[in-house]
């Protein structure tokens, strides 16, 4: 498993380089604007991360934080998640700067090679902003009425949730 | 929004600091906080270049149109209403492809423009079923490579960062096979009222 998830980026670079080359790609300059256009990415993720990891260690340092994961503790255990990822889930479909800086603060805290800490990032790994998203799309067609968009999305939202812990405990066992 | 979210936490910390006594660590916390925000973020910008370098030769080398193409016959059931459109067949699949190589900014106009040709096709006022199954599938994750997660573990010290790709691609799955049933389940309880 290992070894194949730390082959598979260099395998898809090399792949992706020589594939360029034959498809006669002019490749360096591509690959420049690209990483220039990953740079501007960054900073524009710079200052919301930062604000809102302070917010989230001053959340933790209160001990609101706790209280808070011992609140959602019930319905945690019953789906199977850890009750320290539960913040996460309730931020990810409002926000993915907000979630981006919960699941680091998790990360931090716990390890990122802790179940809790693999779990966090799987979660992040395999959900989208779901209302922003939605919000985008309804928005775009100026459509008032998402009708069943909504429900169906956050029951694939838990589901994603449920799942990103159930694999983790599997693959990682 | 956002603005809402921080106020809300930093007024409930003060309102927990007092109640519980924990005031001494609440400074040093929100350096601690702005500071990791900011090591984190440096962390993951070296990685993010190089991948946004690697998806842009990807498109220029028309791999994300390769794979469109391939794409074609499961957007066909899943899109009932688009399968004779070929217009907005071609940017439902531009949609998907680009969502699964984790290209965000190639993802949503395409995604809108199908938005827009599903709606056209049903003819209705209101949301049609298939314009409810893009918005859906486009909520759940589709990307295959989610490089910025693993950079933030490689900047959290992780000793494999990318050694959690089979358990994403596990709860994606499941989460997008769970939000596809969940639509045509929706969709028939709808029907019936």
């Amino acid at each position: 498993m290992n070894l194949f998830s730390s082959l598979l980026i260099p395998l898809i670079l090399g792949f992706v380089g020589v594939y360029a080359l034959i498809k006669k790609v002019d490749l360096f300059p591509a690959l420049l604007r690209g990483a220039s256009e990953g740079l501007n990415t960054a900073l524009k993720i710079l200052p919301p991360i930062v604000l809102l990891l302070s917010a989230i260690s001053l959340f933790r340092a209160s001990g609101a934080m706790e209280f808070l994961v011992r609140l959602l503790s019930p319905i945690t255990s019953l789906l199977g998640i850890p009750s320290e990822c539960a913040p996460l889930g309730l931020i990810r479909p409002l926000s993915g700067s907000a979630a981006l800086a919960v699941g680091t603060d998790i990360m931090r805290i716990h390890g990122a090679d802790s179940t809790v800490g693999r779990i966090a990032a799987t979660m992040l790994g395999s959900s989208e902003t779901t209302f922003y998203v939605t919000a985008i799309y309804f928005g775009a067609l100026k459509l008032k009425n998402t009708r069943y968009a909504i429900p169906a999305a956050l029951i694939s939202d838990l589901a994603a949730a449920t799942a990103a812990a159930f694999a983790v405990r599997l693959f990682f066992a | 929004m956002l603005g809402w979210i921080w106020v809300v936490l930093i007024v409930i910390s003060i309102l927990f600091a007092i109640l519980s006594g924990n005031i001494s660590s609440l400074s040093t916390a929100l350096i601690e906080g702005a500071e990791s925000g900011v090591s984190t973020v440096l962390g993951i910008t070296g990685m993010m270049m190089l991948w946004c370098g690697v998806m842009e030769v990807m498109k220029e080398a028309g791999l994300s149109e390769k794979l469109a193409r391939a794409l074609r016959p499961v957007l066909k059931k899943l899109f009932p209403s688009a399968k004779d459109d070929e217009s907005t067949l071609s940017h439902l699949a531009t949609n998907v492809s680009a969502n699964l190589l984790g290209l965000g900014n190639a993802a949503t106009p395409a995604g809108i423009r199908a938005a827009e040709g599903l709606q056209r096709l049903s003819g209705s006022k209101e949301a049609s079923h298939d314009l409810c199954m893009l918005v859906v599938i486009n909520t759940s994750s589709l990307q295959l490579i989610p490089t910025t997660v693993a950079a933030i573990r490689a900047a959290q010290g992780a000793s494999a960062p990318f050694d959690i790709l089979p358990a994403v691609w596990f709860a994606t799955l499941v989460s997008q096979a769970v939000g596809i049933l969940a639509v045509l389940l929706l969709r028939k309880v709808r029907r019936c009222k």
